[in-house]
Parts: C-alpha cells; sequence; structure tokens
C-alpha cells in the first residue's frame, strides 16, 4: 500500500500530509487577526473571495516563532469540507510512501507534537511526520 | 427507467405541494362548509393523484384516493355536509398520502403502508348516510378488514410539522439530475420563442381545454431556466406569459420544469387544463415528462369540474417561473462578489481624481445596486409560504390539547429571503405550539374567566424599520413575571435577591435562558425541556431577535424581529487597534464622537465600570480594545462611542474611529471561531482584506451579563425623555401601607442588603456600597410612617457622578407607567404629589428631597442640571 504525502518543512523537520487533502499550496496573504482566538490561530485570510482560517502550525506544536522577516508558506487543506490554512516555513515535494515504513510516533516525542502527529515514515533522506490534520486544526 | 423516474420525481414534487394546500383547504372547509371552490380544489387534487396513481401502477395510493373522492363527490355535489368526522377522515387520508409518497420517494415503492384502515374509516364514514348511494363503495376494495378505530386516531403533531422536509430534501438533492434532463431545459434558454410552437402544437391536439375559463386565469410557469428569466428580464418574461396565456396551455411548459422552487398553491387548480388523453409519445417536444402526470387523471375530470368556480384561482403562481433555488443562491453569491468589487473600483475612483473614471465608477455602483436589489427579490417569499401548514397544525394541536383555538392570520404576504423564511419555520411552530398547549386555557377554564370558550391565535407580520416583524399572539392566561420568577430560582438559573431586584418585563427574559420551561405538566406537545432557549438561538443566529410581552390573564405576545436577507447587509465599519471590524447597522443607534478623554463630557466610572452620560443618562461602556486585551490608546487619541442596541439592553462601544458606512457581504465564519461568541461573520473589504462583523448581541452578553437589569432600565429611563406623558415609575412601599412612587430614571439599582451594612458618620446613617461611603436615606422615618425592623433593607440606588445615596424602602412592589395626567397636587412635606398607580393611592417622591436630605452636598456640584433632573422627576 502505497500513499503519497505532500511535504512541508517546519523548524527544519519534514511533515507529510495525505495528498488528497492539499487544496493548493501558496504564498502566505495578509492574515486578518481574530482577537481572542485559541491560541494556534493566525487569522483569517481572503482566499480568492473566500474567508479562510489560518492556522499557526509553529504555535500548535509548541514550536518557537518563525525567524522576523521570514515569509511562511500556506498549505490549504480541507477539513470537513472547509478549507483550511496551514501556515509552514516551506513547501516540498509530493512523496510516494509504503505502509511498511511507517512507524508510531516514539513516546519521547514532545506533548504538543505527539497530539498532532500520527507517526513517522522511515525514509531513506530521514523521517517524514504524517500530521493528524483534524487534531492539528482542531478549535 | 429515467424518464419514468422523471415523471415519478415531478408527480412527488407536485404532489408534496398540492398536500400542503390540501391540509389547508381542509381546515377551512370545516369553518366554511360550503364554500365550493375550496370544495372544488380539494377535489380536483385528489382526483389528480388518484389519476397519477392509477397511471404509475401505484394501487394503495389509488385505492385512498380513490375512496376519498367518492367522499368529496358527495360533499361536492351537496349530498353531504362537511363536519368533523368527515374533515376528520379526509385529513387522516392526506396522511396516508403522504406517508405512501414519502415511502415512493425514499425507495420507489409504496412500501409497506397499509391503507385499508383508511379506505375502510372513509367507507365507514359515507356509509354513516344512510342513502348513500352504493356506488360509492369502492369497487376495489379488499375484503373489508374491521380495523380497531383507536389504532390510527388523529396523527400525532410532530410528523405533520416535519411533513415538508421530504420536498426540500428532494429539491435539494435534484440538481445533479438536471442537466441530463434533455429537451425542454436545453432548448429554452437559447430561444423561448421555439418553445411557443411546440407549446401550440400540443394545443392543437386538445381542444378541449379551450372550454375551460378556469385556464385563462393560470398562464403560469414557463418552463424557462432561471438563468434566461432573470437575466432576459421583464420582457423576456411577459412575452412567455402572454403566448402560454393565449394558447391556454400551461400545463406541459409548467410541469417540465425541473426544480419546483417556488410554492405552487395553484396546482390545484391548474392540474384540470390538460384533458389529454395522449400518451407522452405525441408530444415529445415539450410534454414528454408532464403528460403521464395529468392525462390520465384528467381524461375522466373534465365533465365534472364545476366550471363557475374561477375564484379558485389564487394568485400566488400567476405571471410566475419556477426558478431552481441552487441557481438562485448561485446568482446570489455572485451578486455579492460583484458589490465587493464595485466597493473596491469605488475605492479606487474616489483617490485617482480621474472624473472619468469616478463616473463609470459610480454608474457601476448604480447598476450594482439596482442587480443587488433585483436578485435579493427573486429570492423573496411571502411568509404564507410558512404559515401555510399553521392551520392544519393548530387544529391538530388543540385537539391533542383539547382546547377550541380559532386562527387568524394578517400580513401573510409579507416577503422574506427564503433562507431566513426556512429558518424561523422551527422557531415558529415552537412558538405556537406553546400558545395552544400553555398559552390558551381550556375552554372550561376560559368560560370561568369570563372569556369566550374559543381562544383567539393570531399571526402578524408586517415590515417595520428595515425588518420583518413576526408576532404570534394568543388571549390565553399570559405569562405570570412571578411564577417564572420562582422557577428561576428553584432551576438556580437566579437568585432570589436576584429576581427580587428584577422588573416584570425583565422576569419574562429569563423564559429564554436555556433549560427554562415554566410549563407546569409536561405534555407531548410542548415544555420537553427544550425551551425558548432554542427558539431564541436560532433566531439571533439569522441575525434577528425575540422578545414576548405578556399580561396575566388576558394573553401573550411573542415578537420576532428578523431582517430582510442575510447575504448582503449595511454595516459601519470601526477601526480598534489598527485592524477594521463591521457593526451591523440594524444595531447601531447613534454614534458620540469624544474629544480627548481629559475634557469634560468624557468617560466617567462607576465602580470600575466605565459609562458615559448620554443626554443625561448613564450608558454603559464596552471598550473594544480591553475587550480585545490589546493595548490602551494613547491618551491624546480621540474616540469614538458607538451606541448599540442588543435585546433590551443599550450600551456604548467604544472604538478608535469610525470608518465608514457600507454594504457588507457576510462570509460564513469557521465553526472553529464560533464558541468565541463576539463575531457574527466575516466580510471583504475594498481593499480585500477580510474583517470580522462584530456579533452585537454576543458583544453584550460578555460584558455585561451580570448587569443586564441595570442597563435595561437605564435603557427604559432613556425612553422617559422622549415620552413626557407616560413615566416608567417604581412603586415601593414605605410601611403603614403607604406607597410611595420614585421615577424609574432615578434609580440606576435595586439591592437587598443585611441591615447590619449601615453604619454611622456623626448622627448620619451610610454604607459601604462599592467601596464608597453611602449615605442612607431612610423614606419611612423621612415620610413619618412606621415600619418594622427587618434584617434586610430593601434599597433603591440612586447615583450620579459617582456619588450614590442608598434610598431605604420596606418593600418593591412593581414597576409600572405612570400617567402625568392622573396626578394630584395634593402632596406633603417630601412628596411633589400624589397619584392612584395600581387602583391604590401612591405618593410621588420629590427624590431630590429626599437625596438632599442624606446629603446635603450632593446637588452642588451640577446647579445647571437641576432644571433638567427636575423634568424628569416630573416637577
Amino acid at each position: 500500500m502505497s500513499r503519497q504525502l505532500a511535504t512541508f518543512v517546519l523548524d527544519g523537520a519534514r511533515y507529510g500530509v495525505d495528498v488528497v487533502r492539499v487544496q493548493e499550496a501558496l504564498r502566505s496573504h495578509t492574515r486578518t487577526p481574530v482577537p481572542l482566538a485559541p491560541a494556534g490561530i493566525s487569522g483569517l485570510v481572503n482566499l480568492r473571495g473566500e474567508v479562510v482560517l489560518s492556522i499557526d502550525l509553529r504555535v500548535r506544536m509548541g514550536l518557537p516563532p518563525l525567524a522576523a522577516g521570514a515569509e511562511p508558506m500556506m498549505v490549504v487543506v480541507q477539513v470537513d469540507g472547509e478549507p483550511i490554512s496551514l501556515l509552514v516555513d516551506e513547501v516540498g515535494d509530493v512523496i510516494d510512501v509504503e505502509e511498511t515504513q511507517f512507524e508510531a510516533p516514539p513516546d519521547t516525542l514532545a506533548a504538543e507534537l505527539r497530539e498532532v502527529i500520527l507517526g513517522a515514515y522511515k525514509l531513506d533522506g530521514g523521517l517524514l511526520l504524517a500530521l493528524d490534520v483534524e487534531r492539528a486544526t482542531a478549535a | 427507467m429515467e424518464d419514468l423516474d422523471e415523471i415519478v420525481h415531478e408527480f412527488l414534487i407536485e404532489s408534496h405541494e398540492n398536500l400542503d394546500q390540501l391540509d389547508s383547504d381542509l381546515v377551512a372547509l370545516e369553518s366554511t362548509p360550503g364554500a365550493r371552490e375550496l370544495l372544488g380544489s380539494v377535489f380536483r387534487t385528489i382526483h389528480t393523484i388518484k389519476g397519477t396513481s392509477g397511471f404509475l401502477a401505484f394501487g394503495s395510493l389509488e385505492k385512498v384516493t380513490h375512496a376519498g373522492e367518492n367522499l368529496l363527490v358527495e360533499l361536492r355535489d351537496g349530498r353531504r355536509s362537511m363536519d368533523q368526522p368527515t374533515t376528520d377522515v379526509l385529513l387522516e387520508m392526506v396522511d396516508s398520502i403522504r406517508a405512501i409518497l414519502e415511502s415512493i420517494e425514499a425507495d420507489g415503492t409504496e412500501g409497506s403502508v397499509d391503507v385499508a384502515p383508511v379506505v375502510e374509516r372513509i367507507r365507514a364514514v359515507l356509509e354513516a348516510r344512510v342513502d348513500a348511494p352504493e356506488a360509492a363503495v369502492p369497487a376495489e376494495e379488499p375484503a373489508a378488514e374491521p380495523e380497531p378505530v383507536v389504532e390510527t386516531t388523529a396523527p400525532e403533531p410532530a410528523p405533520v410539522v416535519e411533513a415538508a422536509e421530504p420536498v426540500l430534501a428532494a429539491v435539494a438533492a435534484e440538481p445533479e439530475e438536471a442537466p441530463a434532463e434533455p429537451e425542454p431545459a436545453a432548448e429554452a434558454p437559447a430561444a423561448p420563442a421555439p418553445a411557443t410552437p411546440a407549446v401550440r402544437k400540443v394545443v392543437a391536439k386538445k381542444p378541449v381545454v379551450a372550454k375551460k375559463p378556469v385556464v385563462a386565469k393560470k398562464p403560469v410557469v414557463a418552463k424557462k431556466p432561471a438563468v434566461a428569466a432573470a437575466a432576459s428580464g421583464a420582457t423576456g418574461r411577459a412575452s412567455a406569459v402572454a403566448t402560454e396565456t393565449a394558447t391556454e396551455q400551461t400545463r406541459p411548459a409548467d410541469d417540465g420544469a425541473p426544480h419546483p422552487v417556488l410554492p405552487d398553491m395553484t396546482d390545484v387548480g391548474r392540474s384540470d387544463v390538460v384533458p389529454s388523453p395522449h400518451p407522452p409519445a405525441d408530444t415529445p417536444e415539450v410534454a414528454v415528462p408532464p403528460a403521464p402526470v395529468t392525462a390520465p387523471a384528467e381524461a375522466v375530470a373534465p365533465p365534472e369540474v364545476p366550471s363557475s368556480d374561477a375564484t379558485t384561482a389564487r394568485s400566488a403562481a400567476d405571471g410566475s417561473i419556477r426558478v431552481d433555488v441552487d441557481l438562485l443562491d448561485a446568482l446570489m453569491r455572485q451578486v455579492s462578489e460583484l458589490v465587493l468589487a464595485r466597493n473596491a473600483i469605488s475605492r479606487l475612483a474616489e483617490g485617482g481624481g480621474d472624473v472619468d473614471l469616478a463616473r463609470a465608477s459610480q454608474r457601476l455602483s448604480l447598476i450594482a445596486s439596482e442587480l443587488q436589489e433585483g436578485v435579493m427579490k427573486t429570492r423573496m417569499q411571502p411568509i404564507e409560504h410558512v404559515w401555510s401548514k399553521v392551520p392544519r397544525m393548530v387544529r391538530d394541536l388543540a385537539a391533542a390539547c383539547d382546547r377550541q383555538v380559532r386562527l387568524e392570520m394578517i400580513g401573510g404576504d409579507t416577503e422574506l429571503d427564503r433562507s431566513l423564511l426556512e429558518a424561523i419555520k422551527d422557531p415558529l411552530t415552537h412558538l405556537i405550539r406553546n400558545a395552544v398547549d400553555h398559552g390558551i386555557e381550556s375552554p372550561a377554564a376560559r368560560v370561568a374567566a369570563g372569556k369566550p370558550a374559543q381562544g383567539l391565535l393570531s399571526l402578524r407580520a408586517y415590515h417595520a424599520g428595515g425588518q420583518v416583524v413576526v408576532e404570534i399572539t394568543d388571549d390565553g392566561k399570559g405569562v405570570d413575571p412571578q411564577a417564572v420568577a420562582s422557577t428561576a430560582v428553584r432551576r438556580g438559573v437566579r437568585t432570589t435577591e436576584q429576581v427580587a431586584n428584577m422588573a416584570p418585563a425583565e422576569l419574562l427574559q429569563l423564559l429564554f435562558l436555556p433549560g427554562f420551561s415554566t410549563a407546569e405538566a409536561v405534555t407531548n406537545v410542548s415544555g420537553r425541556g427544550v425551551g425558548m432557549d432554542v427558539v431564541r438561538t436560532k433566531i439571533e443566529s439569522i441575525g434577528g431577535t425575540v422578545d414576548i410581552d405578556s399580561t396575566v390573564g388576558r394573553g401573550t405576545t411573542w415578537r420576532l424581529r428578523i431582517p430582510l436577507t442575510l447575504a448582503i447587509m449595511p454595516a459601519v465599519t470601526v477601526e480598534c487597534d489598527s485592524e477594521i471590524y463591521a457593526i451591523p447597522q440594524v444595531s447601531l443607534l447613534e454614534l458620540v464622537a469624544l474629544g480627548d478623554s481629559t475634557s469634560d463630557g468624557a468617560i466617567e466610572y462607576v465602580g470600575s465600570s466605565p459609562v458615559y452620560r448620554l443626554r443625561g443618562d448613564l450608558l454603559p461602556l464596552v471598550d473594544l480594545r480591553e475587550l480585545f486585551g490589546v493595548p490602551d490608546r494613547s491618551e491624546e487619541g480621540r474616540t469614538v462611542i458607538a451606541v448599540l442596541q442588543a435585546d433590551t439592553v443599550r450600551f456604548g462601544l467604544v472604538v478608535d474611529r469610525v470608518l465608514n458606512t457600507e454594504e457588507i457581504v457576510v462570509k460564513p465564519l469557521s465553526a472553529r471561531l464560533k464558541a468565541i461568541g463576539l463575531y457574527a461573520g466575516a466580510t471583504l473589504m475594498g481593499d480585500g482584506r477580510v474583517s470580522l462583523i462584530l456579533d452585537v448581541q454576543g458583544l453584550a452578553r460578555r460584558s455585561m451579563a451580570a448587569d443586564v437589569g441595570e442597563h435595561a432600565r437605564a435603557l427604559r429611563s432613556d425612553e422617559v425623555l422622549h415620552d413626557v406623558q407616560t413615566v416608567q415609575t417604581l412603586v415601593a412601599g414605605i410601611g403603614d401601607g403607604r406607597r410611595v412612587a420614585i421615577p424609574l430614571s432615578a434609580v440606576t439599582r435595586l439591592e437587598k442588603l443585611p441591615a447590619a451594612v449601615v453604619e454611622h458618620v456623626g448622627s448620619r446613617e451610610v454604607m459601604q456600597y462599592r467601596g464608597q461611603i453611602t449615605p442612607v436615606a431612610r423614606l419611612d422615618r423621612m415620610l413619618g410612617s412606621l415600619s418594622d425592623q427587618r434584617d434586610e433593607l430593601t434599597v433603591v440606588m440612586y447615583t450620579r457622578n459617582e456619588r450614590s445615596v442608598a434610598i431605604v424602602v420596606d418593600e418593591i412592589i412593581d414597576i409600572v407607567d405612570d400617567h402625568a395626567s392622573r396626578h394630584s397636587e395634593l402632596g406633603d412635606h417630601g412628596l411633589v404629589g400624589s397619584t392612584v398607580l395600581k387602583e391604590r393611592v401612591t405618593e410621588l417622591l420629590d427624590i431630590r428631597a429626599a437625596v438632599a436630605a442624606a446629603d446635603p452636598s450632593f446637588f452642588s456640584d451640577d446647579i445647571d442640571e437641576l432644571a433638567a433632573f427636575g423634568e424628569l422627576v416630573g416637577v
């Protein structure tokens, strides 16, 4: 069983999302902050006339904020029929992975990260962490 | 069998619509048994269904409609008059028809609906008439199975309400199939004209039609896709109507319409216009789907159709077309986008200084506005559409609850956006159930109370101030605020102290709290724990409000205020911490610009709560920056107060500045943000930025949950200014059975405090209230009455300029309207006169004297305002 994962980079690590979930990947747009929103919600963006919620994965995963001046990218994924934009550092290739390469996350993983990670694919070039899109975007 | 499915589908949609009408007609018929046109309409509906079901080989359906038809023939021919058993059995028939239709819709078969009991009962009713003709008994009826009557007693109300759902589901589910439909749909948009010859061809084969005068009244529903209709506008439509009227051949065009959206009441009447025995093959062009639907039925019908009942024609569908809902929604979305683009262009044009561009932009602006208005109108439907189910519902409810109810419906032609119409359906149903079950008393109780045994339930809809108001009024027992108060305390939603301080109108507001139901007995009709909070949530979710007005013993009015449309609304854009927010215009009362925050007329504080003196009344303030937790604005910054109205609460929202008023397009907000409860949606600004739309009700609820009563009172005192004739007055007892009236405008808060809070400064009594030393004025001592010593003091707080006086009374009796015309000069020391309130002589307190007695320096700092104050208290 092989799957295709769309990959992206966050704080040096590679993550993947099932490619069928991904609507598009694009440069970041101006975000309108939402006061009093839960942490991790970085604002709303205008995606061709549609108002789309944007989630900062770095905050979600307890990672330090992106260096000042660096522009994040947006990966727009479908969650329950609603598009949601994920802020990532860089967008990578679509990679074929085999189920045999999959392994559950190690117990030593930080709590915030374990929350949103399904597991890891052991690839030749390093580990590819599979993102749990539902958890990562939950309010 | 694609074709047949299509036919069945058309049949289902049409029948559902007809049945809804049938319910209303039957109930109406019961009260006016002689109405021939109603009878004719009922008869034709059943007849059409019977005929079609025979053609489509739905045996049970045919059987039950046949039986019903026999009964209706007798009624129509005047051999029998409409009475309650007849109505019952006919309604029952309608229910079984519905059940069968639902089953057909679900799996294409008639399912297991057993029609024998109904058929049997219809026959029983028929035979009750001794001289019933033998022929009336359905020939094909199966061996009579005597069924216990109990088994199919009047249906529970719940299914009645749900009955319409399948229709809607069907409509919604349909779009996928639409493109597949071959001939007419594809043909019409390209060239409306060619359709006419085709129609004529059909007509030519049916000369019979010309004899039906009824037809002329119903031109109706050209088979034309919505785009063509909407775009080509009035001319195209008018010509289509004209041709069709001329040829009197409406049926095929009409029935071919793939997505019947408009509630088409005239189907009942219209179904008899095509007495076509021709099989579908004869008229392939237009009539393929429709002809089979009506043909078999009409082959029999014509001789029986009373030709005199031209009045049966209902006007709802005259000159209208059926349009796909999805198409309308898409159109609406596109117009929304256009409005946004227009806003962007306007911005560019304003800044550029290019005259030509500005002119073009203005033109665009005008056209866009007109287009927007036009498209919005296409989505409007009369509220009648929802009301049509009410007569039947009320009848069933009344029977189930043992009530006698007369229903009155006024303003059914008031129009609302269809999405809103959908949204108010359930709340309306809930309120009507509530009115019949809990509002209107049993006939015996009514007679005992000196009212007619028959209760009156009236629905009224009208436009008011850019909103639609829907009122549900009953003349029943009303809601007792005290019962509400004690329930609130029992349920733990409010404490005894809290309810004691609340005015009756506020107590009634408690009904809208979650989990609140005052019904003493839980019935199967209402009072199942889902209460008025659901109604309120639903109405507020569409930007509306709901309130209640009730007089014990005389009845209750529920009032829904609903915006005309949802998708586009006028709003004011404001800025806070360099972000733009939109405030719906309907909630905005006025804007107040503040100078430097150090100057006069600025924000003051009551305790820690900021307030603003707006024309002499304290307006509670909510600072958006504070609420959002962003840094305070710099001291010199000018600010603006947007005075907002949420439910009964009025408050001021402090923002950095006001930008503009504009039409904004409401974009739905992710469900993940709804929990915050402060945003009603989002919108796109002219420059493409996203802005949040503030939820005014949510803001009020979040910021002021604790002090709603206080603000409500402040609000009422505002009304005093506008209407000097009647002044809201707090009536308080001061012992010895004496009562004093205190103008409500002078009251900032009511408190119950332990007697021990009173301390002394010299010979004066004082108490600590909100961190301040507050002088105490005991009215009983001041006015020379004798009251008992109590452990608890009832205190009326009077606050101005951060100074308060605690006025101690014996008890709070009520808040009533005091008419200045009834005042008498007769007074005494400390009084400004007397009046009669609540049938008791009540002394009018000279509140200034009372306050000054407790704190002589109270008024010293604002002599110029004394005059204004005197006006308030009515001196």
